[in-house]
């Protein structure tokens, strides 16, 4: 492998993970303000013009606060759930691609951290194995209520998931490919999946609430119920990674909304910017119009959060395995009719 | 050394240890816990052997869904005493000798086995792709594949029958 390529990826590495970082930081700043916005308040202004600097004092804050630790007989353990729930956050990143081609320096840089042949299942991997981070802090923690915590968390996270697999396949057998780079090349313009297999992309969005354990699928931290849920006996950073964790979990699911169903980096009438402008004008657009609807998404979960209730947990399950499964799977049987539709016609004699 | 075998050779490593620590810990969720890292580097072995798919449906199964469930079972039953009752010598008895008559299986089969395969050839097929793996899934293994989920409904409806309760009669 030649030297350039390395540093190319590292850069590539270094930069998603940095915007990560402050897309999380500024979710949370985001949120008290939407939240304020919809109930005709004002919310955070006094830290920075305009409460800008919101998020650096909490960072600062849950850094300086003290830490305490329940008497648990599993410290290390304990210290490991927060370290998982936040890595698997930032992991999904690597196979989403976050542009087309860039030519510079007389080579084409290609703005995915990798491009592997099974980008969507490794996807859903990672978000698998997110669901130990909630299950050992919250046995780890030693107390009850964080222990049911984690159990309503995590069978509510394997729950949706299937439906999600389930929803994902519909578009799986329409685009033939599980590389994410190849799903949004084949949307140009505005031949979004969303407008082949909306079903598929309102179970998707349902599942994503789900597992991101958003409202109204919040039941995790059910307040009046479980106090705070599996994070009850973590304070200081360890709790901050919890929540950073939550706010990234959500950016990245946005992400992989808008590259699956809503066309990525593309855009309406991008094949004429990239013979006026050129391609590497064409593709900072591309960037700039898949941040907004990155923004667009956080700011749907947001806007959820404030209109409707959270469920009860027989609802819950209700949904997920009577209602979102069957429907999936009523979707998977529609899509392969149409995709055979000329073959069903021969068989059947027209 | 290359770096695959220096890869191979830290991941067998901790495949074995995990592996015995799992039999050998006695909290069950820590026990529990070594399996799912056993699980994960056994997935690691299957990168190396480059089959991508394998691997990840590998984690997504077993450390995803199967193991997380095991959890479950044992967190919810709080099974997690540290002090094991100790057994009668009966059993400890016939666990030993039921160790040793499948060890004496096990190496008289590896002393009489014989690869299969003498020779791998290169079929010039890239078998980590999905299209080829489905293809070759659902034509020439067309039967075993079918027979595979039959079986898996099977065990799936018994066990929605085993669970549910029966209806005492009036």
């Amino acid at each position: 492998m030649d030297s350039s390529i390395i540093i190319e990826k590292s850069v590539i590495i270094l930069v998603v993970f940095a915007i990560t970082m402050v897309m999380a930081m500024y979710s949370t700043l985001a949120e008290r303000k939407v939240a304020a916005w919809l109930q005709d308040r004002i919310g955070p202004n006094r830290a920075g013009k305009g409460g800008l600097l919101q998020p650096l004092a909490d960072g600062l804050k849950l850094f300086s606060k003290e830490e305490f630790e329940p008497n648990t007989p599993n410290r290390f353990l304990f210290f490991v759930g927060p370290a998982i729930a936040m890595s698997t956050a930032l992991m999904t990143s690597a196979v989403i691609p976050w542009g087309d081609r860039f030519h510079l320096f007389g080579r084409d840089i290609i703005l995915q951290a990798t491009d592997i042949d099974v980008a969507l299942l490794y996807v859903i991997g990672v978000m698998s194995v997110g669901v130990y981070g909630i299950m050992i802090g919250g046995w780890a923690s030693n107390n009850k209520f964080s222990l049911m915590g984690a159990v309503r968390a995590a069978s509510q996270m394997i729950s949706y998931e299937v439906a999600m697999g389930l929803s994902i396949i519909a578009l799986l057998m329409m685009t033939g490919t599980l590389s994410l780079r190849e799903i949004s090349a084949q949307q140009p313009g505005m031949h979004w999946n969303v407008f082949y297999q909306p079903l598929s992309f309102f179970i998707f969005l349902i599942c994503a609430f789900a597992e991101t354990n958003r409202t109204p699928f919040d039941l995790a931290e059910c307040e009046t119920e479980l106090i705070g849920g599996y994070h009850t006996e973590y304070s200081s950073m360890k709790m901050g990674f919890y929540l950073f964790a939550e706010y990234a979990n959500m950016f990245i699911s946005s992400t992989i909304l808008a590259v699956l169903f809503f066309g990525g980096y593309n855009y309406p009438g991008m094949s004429s910017a990239v013979e006026n402008w050129g391609v590497n004008i064409a593709n900072v657009i591309g960037i700039a119009v898949l941040f907004a609807k990155i923004c667009g998404f956080i700011f749907l979960y947001m806007w959820v959060r404030w209109t409707i209730p959270r469920f009860r947990y027989d609802q819950l399950m209700h949904l997920g395995w009577r209602i979102l499964i069957p429907l999936s799977i009523i979707n998977i049987i529609i899509t392969g009719i149409v995709i055979l539709r000329a073959e069903i016609a021969i068989y059947l004699g027209f | 050394m290359s770096t695959i075998l220096i890869i191979f050779c830290v991941l067998a490593a901790v495949t074995v240890l995990t592996a015995f620590l799992t039999i050998f810990s006695r909290n069950p969720i820590h026990s529990a816990l070594y399996l799912v890292i056993c699980f994960f580097s056994i997935a690691g072995h299957y990168l190396l052997l480059n089959s991508q798919f394998l691997a990840v449906v590998h984690i997504i199964v077993y450390s995803g869904a199967i193991m997380i469930l095991f959890l479950f079972t044992i967190m919810l039953m709080n099974l997690n005493k540290e002090n094991e009752v100790h057994k009668p010598r009966i059993t400890r008895l016939g666990a030993i000798v039921s160790f040793c008559l499948i060890c004496l299986v096990l190496l008289t089969v590896f002393i009489n086995s014989k690869p299969i395969v003498g020779e791998y050839i290169s079929t010039g097929d890239d078998y980590q792709s999905i299209k080829v793996l489905g293809k070759v899934l659902l034509n020439e293994y067309m039967v075993p594949f079918e027979f595979a989920s039959i079986l898996l409904l099977v065990a799936m409806i018994g066990t929605v029958l085993l669970s549910k309760k029966e209806k005492t009669e009036k």
